[in-house]
């Protein structure tokens, strides 16, 4: 039984080539090997949706991927989301309204935003909260959340 | 003063990094030469520990270690109570490792250090525990028969009983026109931050650091270095960054103590982070209590006495909040009304479960359902509204402050300000409470409806002290060091603001530093609301010694008086002059007191640490309102609107006081309607996942108006703040609670038990 295999994927728009023991979770692999702290862990069941990244393109739950199942994608993550300084529009969004407090769920909600806003123009505040509900915030209560999504569509639109 | 930041709505200084994935969290602390626990722990609720058997574990390749309670035999000693200690806990408190009894499903049996997590978790799985299971008590009422005895010493499972009063209560009982006795019950469950527990500990050259401190690192530094005998001058605690505290995170708990022993011993950094489902078993619980109340009233609603016994079922051992969540249930039990009378008897009693410690509003969460779910009972069986009956009884502005007497073990109950009144007339005028006639309705869906009100009151910054350290570089950059914790309340913004005016720079040039126990010898942390009174008031008071001093060094090398020179905008201008030239910059006179030479007092570095004493607390008020709408089929609870109306003196940012607001109510309505950590009678947690314990999303959370009133500044401290991280929870269960059975009171429906869960309405419906 192999116990460890090669992959190669690449992340936030770099390549990477790295032996991984079969069993270890993409989010393990990102968070431990990679240094990419950014996605963060909340549940390890797939609940709350702290760990969400997108892989090729589509929001995904890093705790429920095995990182041997990401060999040969392309994975965005929280990292990936400014343009060097310059903050994207959700981030600014997200400062403006408020809509975070200790920002543990921050990087998953980001990741989720971006997939839904990519793929629904002009949503309505309850398209908004039924996009974001596998995403799991403590503090915030949502409302913040949802405005600052709803801002970014209307900049947009 | 120049005051341009404080009450300002500013958006936070630290959201970049959170942002942009640049937060350091503790599992993001990353030490060569690492390696990784995990904990063995109890499968059952009761047992006798026969033998623990780790060879296989420590045959596995990768495997560092497995330390059982006779590793840490000589060093055993129990966790120490922080806060609400009585004497009669002491036996019952809990050691890092079980001895030869387990108490709870998920008491800590052993650690088990790998290279990795993955390997440790591995481990697990054959480390051989032969346990002699033991019947479980799960019931308050059963345990206290004491037919099964879970802590053999002291042979019993009450753990503590007293009784608070004040005025006569046999009088006011034989002076009713009307009484009614019930019993409530609140449901046990907790505050789950996002980021679960975690720590990472190094041992170097004699020198331990602790990153995942969080809270009150200083308390749990002095707890850690008595318990390892470990100097604590030679111990460093380190915050980091924390995702949410909600009361149950940086307690100082068994893993506190264990992961730190485990670096000692192995030379070798070790990490653990705890995984959801063991935080759901092994981290405290909240909110479990059983209480028999009794109301005395006049025929016209007037409370002549209020009289009742409230039972906290702590789980299995005594934690480090000792006797607080039933002890802050009778506290406040009496609300923001005039009560003549009161007594309350208080019993802690242990069981088989985990135990208990604070969530959010602990107590008062309780307290405010059973006092004004009783109200509304007491109003409809005297035919008067309940609104009119809460003004009737309200405590008047001016009667404050007010002395609510002897409610607590350690002293009176104190309230500062407030316009009680003013609070509930806000809430009622928002949801429209006087024009909704009647006040429940069935809809053409066959859903019927309801207006629900509570009101509270709640204490916030405990004292005794905290402090704040303030340093000037010869740059004019200003270093604000707190002794306060954070977790994700905003400090880092709402404390510049407070520096900013308090001296007279601006808010660029301020830096705030938290969480590191080496920023200051002293600091109280951050729990109860008490960060913005007691750590605002700490800055401010430094703030304003350090003004005192650079105007002192500033006249001295200007030859003038100090009153003849203002700082401003981070300069040095002369009085009456202020749009003039400045006169020096901050920078000079941290230069002047570098070069002032032996005179003792200006000499050095330009620092001052000031600590803010309290002894007595600031009272945060207000009402809640909700409209709700009960489809009678499935027991499904819309919430059409929810207010929120909190006054707590003084706003720093209006913004966070909202998302504190907001968030807490948001917690309040998931806890009141979804969440229950449920035992069956074995003692196992059926509850023990997200998937069966719900938290609420997006979906569930409607949206909450919130009103943040100024209009009772609290006089006991200088920035005239009181504490806002409660005042949203703490009266979401009553006004629900009190919104669903207005609406369902045409079925016969009065709610006395929480959560609202759809199955448990359907269930109250059907009986
Ligand atoms: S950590 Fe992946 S969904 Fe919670
Ligand atoms: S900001 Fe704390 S969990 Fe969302």
């Amino acid at each position: 039984m192999t116990t460890e295999r090669n992959i190669r994927l690449t992340v936030n728009g770099k390549a990477y080539e790295s032996l991984v023991p079969v069993r270890m979770t993409l989010v393990d692999f990102l968070r431990g090997e990679l240094d990419l702290t950014g996605t963060h862990v909340g549940c390890e069941h797939g609940v709350c949706g702290a760990c969400t990244i997108l892989v090729d393109g589509s929001a995904t739950r890093s705790c429920l991927m095995l990182a041997v199942q990401a060999d040969g994608a392309n994975l965005m993550t929280v990292e990936g989301l400014a343009d060097g300084p310059e903050l994207h529009p959700l981030q600014r969004a997200f400062q403006r309204n408020h809509a975070l407090q200790c920002g543990f769920c921050t990087p998953g909600l980001l990741m989720t935003a971006y997939e839904f806003l990519r793929d629904t123009s002009n949503p309505t505040e309850e398209q908004v909260r039924e996009g974001i509900s596998g995403n799991i915030c403590r503090c915030t209560g949502y409302a913040p959340i949802v405005q600052a999504i709803l801002d970014v569509s209307q900049e947009a639109g | 003063m120049v005051q341009q930041y404080i009450g300002a709505s500013i958006t936070r200084k630290e959201d970049e990094r959170f942002l942009t994935g640049r937060a350091t969290f503790v599992d993001d602390v990353k030490l060569p030469g690492m390696v990784h626990a995990t904990f063995v722990r109890s499968p059952h609720a009761h047992a006798r520990i026969v033998a623990i058997d780790t060879a296989a574990a420590l045959a596995m390749p990768g495997v560092v270690a497995v330390f059982t309670y006779d590793d840490i035999a000589s060093l055993a000693k129990p966790i120490p109570v922080r806060l609400y200690p009585l004497p009669s806990l002491e036996p019952f408190l809990q050691y890092p490792l079980a001895q030869d009894k387990v108490r709870y499903v998920g008491d800590p049996v052993a650690i088990v250090i790998a290279d990795s997590r993955y390997v440790a978790e591995d481990a697990l799985d054959v480390i051989d525990v032969t346990y002699e299971p033991l019947q479980a008590v799960v019931d308050i009422e059963e345990s206290l028969r004491d037919e099964i005895i879970i802590h053999e010493a002291p042979g019993t499972n009450l753990a503590a009983h007293y009784v608070v009063s004040t005025g006569d209560i046999d009088q006011a009982f034989r002076d009713a026109e009307y009484t009614r006795k019930e019993r409530f019950k609140t449901n046990r469950h907790t505050g789950n931050p996002l980021e679960t527990r975690g720590m990472v500990v190094a041992y170097d050259s004699g020198e331990l650091t602790v990153w995942g401190a969080t809270k009150v690192p200083h308390f749990n530094r002095e707890v850690l270095s008595s318990l390892l005998d470990f100097p604590e001058e030679k111990m460093h605690f380190i915050e980091g960054d924390v995702g949410g505290g909600f009361g149950i995170r940086g307690e100082f708990y068994p893993e506190d103590f264990l992961v730190p022993f485990a670096a000692i011993r192995l030379g070798r950094p070790v990490k653990w982070t705890e995984d959801r489902l063991e935080h759901l078993i092994a981290a405290n619980h909240s909110r479990d209590i059983l209480c028999d109340i009794e109301i005395a009233m006049k025929k016209d609603g007037t409370i002549l006495g209020i009289r009742a016994q409230v039972y906290g079922d702590m789980g299995g051992y005594i934690r480090t909040h000792g006797s607080l969540v039933p002890a802050s249930t009778a506290g406040l039990l009496m609300g923001p009304y005039n009560v003549p009378a009161y007594e309350c008897g208080v019993h802690c009693v242990i069981t088989n479960k985990t135990g208990v410690g604070t969530f959010r509003a602990p107590g008062r969460y309780e307290s405010c359902f059973i006092r004004e779910r009783l109200l509304d009972m007491a109003a409809a069986d005297l035919g008067i509204d309940p609104a009119e009956l809460r003004f009737k009884n309200l405590i008047q502005p001016s009667q404050m402050p007010y002395n609510a007497g002897r409610t607590r073990a350690d002293g009176d109950t104190i309230f500062d300000s407030g316009n009680y009144p003013q609070a509930l007339t806000r809430a009622l005028d928002e949801i429209g409470y006087a024009e909704t006639n009647p006040k429940r309705w069935v809809d053409d869906a066959g859903r019927y409806h309801g207006i629900g009100i509570a009101t509270y009151v709640k204490n916030t910054g405990r004292g005794p002290f905290e402090g704040a350290r303030i340093v000037i570089s010869g740059t004019g950059d200003v270093a604000v060091y707190l002794g306060i914790t954070t977790m994700g309340q905003g400090h880092e913004t709402t404390m510049a603001q407070i520096c900013a005016d308090s001296l007279g720079v601006s808010m660029e040039a301020v830096t705030i530093y938290h969480g590191n126990t080496d920023y200051i010898p002293f600091g109280g942390g951050t729990y109860g609301s008490r960060g913005t009174v007691m750590g605002g008031n700490a800055v401010h008071l430094a703030c304003q010694n350090m003004k005192e001093r650079i105007l002192s060094l500033a006249s001295t090398y200007l030859d003038t008086e100090p009153a003849n020179l203002v700082l401003q905008t981070g300069e040095i201008f002369r009085k009456g002059a202020e749009h003039g030239p400045a006169l020096l910059s901050l920078g000079e006179v941290a230069g002047l007191a570098e070069n002032a030479g032996s005179d003792e007092e200006d000499s050095g570095t330009l620092e001052i640490t000031a600590y803010f004493e309290a002894d007595q607390l600031t009272f945060s008020y207000g009402s809640h309102a909700a409209h709700v709408a009960v489809d009678p089929e499935t027991g499904k609870i819309e919430i059409i609107r929810y207010v929120v109306v909190e006054d707590i003196g003084r706003a720093i940012n209006p913004l966070m006081v909202h998302g504190q607001a907001v968030g807490g109510a948001a917690q309040g309505i998931g806890a009141t309607l979804l969440e229950e950590l449920v035992y069956d009678d074995s003692g196992q947690l059926l509850a023990g996942s997200f998937m069966d314990y719900l938290l609420p999303t997006s979906t569930d959370v409607p949206p909450i108006e919130s009103i943040v009133l100024e209009e009772a500044p609290s006089p006991l401290n200088p920035l005239g703040v009181k504490g806002a991280g409660e005042g949203g929870i703490v009266a979401t269960g009553a006004t629900l609670a009190n919104a669903v059975s207005n609406a369902l009171a045409p079925l016969g429906v009065q709610i006395t038990q929480l959560p609202l869960s759809p199955s448990f309405i359907v269930k109250l419906l059907s009986s």
